[in-house]
């Protein structure tokens, strides 16, 4: 029975020995955070997405309370997560335009053709490496999902065998833009509504042979559009991003092979052709 | 002595060997010359380093073994035309690598004609550096595969001591002979070709490295190799024994530290066909304009070894072998270990293209990878002793650095791993994901 109550007593001993010494030590060693760091970081999406530049979202509190950026940065946060910030913060919210990720190829399974039989890794890298890919354009989407797989907000979908962004998803942080090997995925400004989901430079033969819906680089959008609304890369058309073209120019331009779309409707295309 | 205990037989850790190796449908398959073509399709960019610079137009006539393009930069050889003719208009044609690679043109005049061929040397009293010089000129380059410039594998740094000149004769493809026809048929070349690649550089030590699968070859090499100077080895029949790395371990005992050149290990690889060519640029003056190629494969109707300028294409070349019995299932450049999957037929021969084989429908098989179930076979066959099953999970998940630690960076792409795997991983191409995240990283850094 003794030796029960020994037990208790030095437990009970050491207990209030250890926690006196933790509880000095906090009191000696504390280190003065600014609270507002706390407060923003909870402010901020906290989905780490490093659109932003920082190495994520407590990083980039951090920058907002020192100063160093605006809120605006935040790829994700919306209007009014951004004003809450910058009133918290006295500061001001800082103008940039929200960006959207396009993946510029219009090549699934039925418009480009899968002219070999890959066996190997699923990823768009690998896939690359060997022989350039398994489908006949040089240029176009691989389709093995690098983008989507890293895209924290799940914004992209392979959609028979081409990665289409959902735009509402989509935050703008850029990420697919560094996965993917063939460059195809451009951040445009939100307002630019209509893009040339094509990417070879190639001569409109070649890229005939291998794809049904190429920008055969006819220069129609060039014509029916207003002046510097599009671009020419090559034998590619290409709307330029500064100053974008309306809706209406996809009527106005008639694109003969449909390469020049609306992002919403070349989502519903796509998800058409699936069902 | 009897001519078993006439040479040593070595080898070294890891590899594999598999029970059916392709190599007895052509193994008795004497060298044949391949006929003229009406015309050439000769790849500008044949060498690993900087393409030549091509210095023919279009509507030029040129003569057999005339420079068209010539080296741009060090690590670069000039390229020869392949037979007299006209220069065609410039064109792209799909390349063994899968991209379209420009070609020269040549439409032949059917007179093959010699240009003026470059003096003979007299190797044995001159020094390395003339040498070089004309291996250099003839465009010669590594003819196993790699396509590496012979003249730069001769040039070591000042500090680098080179005491092994080592030829690798070990064939350990599957399916190749023309290293073994090579060696039966022109044995003499190879030998002599081996001295001259050492006297460039100075070293006493010669030895080819021959799997004990060529007994013939060994055999033949060793009644002349006395007069060279050469020491044959045996090389136990197992892939990869011609790798670099791994000849050089089995022949010396030494070992090429990690990332580092086999100069670092004192020695110098160079193929057997390489030789042959060395021979013939330095004591006939020949620029290397053809190679040795083996045509095979279940489907070829007449399956052989073939002597090939270059610019002849993957068609002409199974023409010249009979075409094919059935609709083949895959065909590949180079050996079915690490030769590489072709996707037309249109592929023009370079200078390191060692086979054209064909597998039939059944011998290629579409598997399904699983996950790794961590059996270790890959770890005993890895000849570099990696980890690859540890490396490959590691690059599923994206950790590059972590492959980065784990020596991935080592990785010879021999395919031993991929090979013995029983869950049918894609390993070695993991491998080259990885090795080129890891250099593209490297590169981002450099630039910052």
């Amino acid at each position: 029975m003794e030796t029960m109550w020994i037990a208790v007593a030095v437990l009970a001993g050491m207990g209030i020995i250890l926690g006196a010494t933790i509880g000095i030590a906090a009191k000696i060693f504390k280190v003065e955070t600014d609270p507002r760091i706390e407060l923003v970081t909870e402010l901020l999406p906290g989905v780490n997405c490093g659109g932003c530049g920082k190495a994520g979202c407590a990083d980039f509190a951090k920058a907002l309370v020192a100063g160093e950026e605006q809120p605006g940065k935040c790829p994700v946060c919306s209007q009014e997560a951004v004003s809450s910030i910058a009133r918290a913060l006295g500061i001001e919210a800082g103008e940039t335009e929200k960006k959207v990720a396009v993946v510029l190829c219009s090549g699934d399974n039925n418009k480009s053709k899968v002219k070999v039989l890959y066996n190997g890794v699923s990823d768009c890298v690998s896939a690359s490496l060997i022989a350039g890919g398994p489908k006949g354009c040089a240029y176009g989407c691989l389709g093995m999902a690098s983008c989507a797989r890293a895209c924290p907000f799940q914004a992209i979908e392979i959609i028979n065998g081409l990665a289409v962004v959902h735009p509402h998803l989509c935050v703008g942080c850029g990420k697919c833009v560094e996965t993917c090997p063939r460059d195809l995925v451009k951040l445009t400004p939100i307002s630019a509504k209509v893009h040339v989901y094509c990417n070879s430079p190639e001569k409109a033969p070649i890229k005939k042979k291998v794809c049904t819906e190429p920008c055969i680089g006819c220069r129609k959008c060039l014509k029916a559009g207003e002046e510097g609304q599009f671009i020419m890369r090559g034998f590619l058309a290409e709307v330029n991003y500064d100053n974008a073209p309306d809706t209406d120019i996809t009527e106005k331009a008639a694109c003969p092979t449909g390469c020049l779309k609306i992002a919403k409707n070349h989502l519903a295309i796509e998800q058409a052709e699936v069902a | 002595m009897s001519a078993k205990s006439a040479y040593k037989v070595v080898t070294f850790s890891g590899g594999v060997h598999p029970d059916y190796d392709g190599k007895d449908l052509t193994r008795e398959c004497a060298i044949t010359e391949a006929p003229l073509l009406d015309q050439y399709q000769v790849i500008v960019h044949q060498n690993i380093g900087a393409p030549p610079k091509v210095i023919v137009n279009t509507g030029d006539e040129v003569k057999k073994g005339q420079v068209i393009a010539e080296a741009n930069g060090f690590v670069s050889v000039p390229l020869h035309a392949p037979t007299s003719g006209e220069i065609g208009k410039p064109i792209e044609v799909p390349g063994p690598m899968g991209t379209n690679v420009p070609v020269v043109v040549i439409d032949a005049d059917g007179k093959d004609e010699w240009g003026e061929l470059m003096p003979p040397i007299d190797w044995k009293n001159s020094d390395g550096d003339t040498i070089k010089d004309r291996i250099r000129a003839a465009g010669i380059v590594g003819m196993g595969g790699a396509a590496f410039p012979t003249h730069v594998k001769l040039s070591p740094p000042a500090d680098k001591k080179i005491d092994y000149m080592i030829l690798n004769g070990a064939e350990c493809e599957p399916y190749l002979t023309a290293d073994h026809r090579l060696m039966l048929e022109q044995p003499e070349k190879v030998l002599a070709g081996a001295a001259i690649l050492a006297k460039s550089i100075g070293v006493e030590n010669i030895y080819i490295g021959i799997e004990l699968n060529k007994q013939n070859a060994i055999d033949t090499l060793l009644a002349k190799a006395d007069e060279y100077n050469v020491k044959i080895i045996g090389l136990k029949v197992l892939y990869p024994q011609g790798a670099e790395k791994q000849l050089i371990y089995a022949a010396t005992g030494r070992k090429v530290p990690a990332g580092g050149l086999p100069m670092e290990a004192g020695c110098v690889v160079q193929n057997v066909a390489t030789a042959a060519a060395v021979f013939d640029a330095v004591v006939e003056g020949k620029p290397l304009i053809e190679r040795i190629t083996t045509i095979t494969g279940t489907p070829v109707v007449k399956p052989g070894n073939w002597k090939l300028r270059m610019g002849y294409t993957v068609a002409q070349a199974l023409e010249l072998a009979g075409g094919v019995k059935e609709n083949p299932g895959k065909l590949i450049l180079g050996g079915p270990m690490m030769g590489f999957a072709q996707k037309s037929l249109q592929v023009p021969i370079a200078k390191n293209s060692s086979g054209i084989l064909l597998l039939a429908r059944n011998e290629v098989v579409q598997y399904e990878s699983m996950p790794c179930i961590r059996c270790g076979k890959c770890v005993g066959a890895c000849p570099m002793n990696l980890l690859p099953g540890t490396l490959s999970s590691q690059i599923e998940s994206e950790s590059f650095d972590l492959a980065e630690q784990y020596n991935v960076m080592d990785c010879i792409e021999c395919g031993s791993c991929a090979y013995i795997c029983p869950s049918n991983r894609p390993l070695v191409q993991h491998f080259r994901r990885a090795k080129a995240e890891i250099n593209m990283k490297r590169r981002a850094q450099q630039k910052k």
